[in-house]
């Protein structure tokens, strides 16, 4: 069984991590439509991998949140992908299977997922 | 929405977008199979004409287009099994959903991942203070995000990974103690 004890251990965990998290201007953010377009279209499952993914390759610079709709319902679950000093990077029609491939090649490697992106998709 | 849990992780937003501090989710199931899944904040509340016509898919405090469709499926789903959608709100004073649903009704969606959806509402939220409830004819939970911010400190948000993946897990053991259990998503959860 899941312990609130266990939540102590995770607080000393990340107080260690933390100075690194807030002094790291480097940060990675990945956002997520979470409307009822997106919702509708999956986009449950497809946040969900993506903080399990980031978890557990136990990625500090990066941050998940959660959005509206950004506007293009038609090819939801759609992620914004917004690396510092790169252009923002949307990824369209994603279903949960595609993430961790973004993460590992775009978020660790600075290679963006071509196939996935809207660019590929219009 | 293929799940009842859906539409709860769609119109609990609504509560966060009316600037509530305090949202809670209350989900109670009888013997007969009747569940009401309610949602009480104090955001801003709601003008009685603005409330009026809430479920009419065409309104919406959108700026970006004229539909608003997340109430109106909630009560064509609630509806369609039987039940009903009530809405009470009063500005200044926040507002109280209430979906009542017959789970046994043909047309009733499965209640689905309800852990997931809730671990994520607080994920996208972590500076509201979230409280769920879920009482079903086999037992009862209650759990609080202000409990877990106290074990914390205030330092650890709660929407880092970490944290999310511990709400997520200790949720969905919840859910099982109540006779839910944790179905892993619909195969056909759709792509697009």
């Amino acid at each position: 069984m899941k312990s609130l004890e266990e939540l102590k251990a995770i607080r000393e965990k990340m107080k260690r991590q933390m100075d690194l998290r807030e002094n790291d201007e480097n940060s990675i953010r990945v956002v997520v439509g979470m409307a009822t377009c997106g919702i509708a279209a999956g986009a449950r499952p497809v946040m969900t991998a993506f903080l399990d993914e980031i978890n557990r390759r136990g990625l500090t610079n990066v941050t998940v949140s959660q959005t509206g709709c950004i506007g293009v319902c038609r090819l939801e679950p759609v992620a914004e992908v917004f690396v510092p000093g790169e252009e923002k990077v949307t990824y369209v029609r994603l279903r949960p299977e595609m993430v961790p491939s973004i993460v590992e090649q775009h978020l660790v490697n600075h290679n963006v997922v071509q196939d996935y992106t809207i660019g590929a998709a219009e | 929405m293929k799940e009842l849990s859906l539409h709860l992780l769609d119109v609990a937003k609504n509560s966060v977008a009316a600037g509530a501090e305090h949202i809670s989710i209350t989900l109670d199931e009888d013997q007969d199979g009747w569940l009401t899944i309610a949602i009480a904040d104090d955001g801003r509340g709601m003008e009685p004409e603005f409330l009026a016509r809430v479920t009419d898919p065409f309104t919406t405090t959108r700026t970006t287009r004229k539909v608003g469709l997340g109430l109106p499926l909630l009560r064509l789903t609630a509806e369609q099994t039987g039940g009903s959608l009530d809405i009470q709100s009063a500005v200044g004073a926040g507002t109280t959903l209430a979906a009542r649903f017959q789970r046994r009704h043909l047309d009733c969606p499965p209640l689905g991942d309800l852990s997931g959806a809730v671990a994520l509402l607080i994920q996208g939220s972590p500076d509201v203070a979230w409280t769920v409830e879920h009482s079903t004819p086999s037992g009862s939970y209650v759990f609080s995000t202000a409990e877990v911010q106290e074990i914390l400190g205030e330092d650890i948000p709660l929407n880092a990974p970490e944290v999310f993946a511990w709400i997520s897990e200790y949720l969905a053991e919840q859910e099982q103690s109540v006779g839910e259990g944790s179905a892993p998503p619909a195969p056909g959860e759709p792509a697009g």
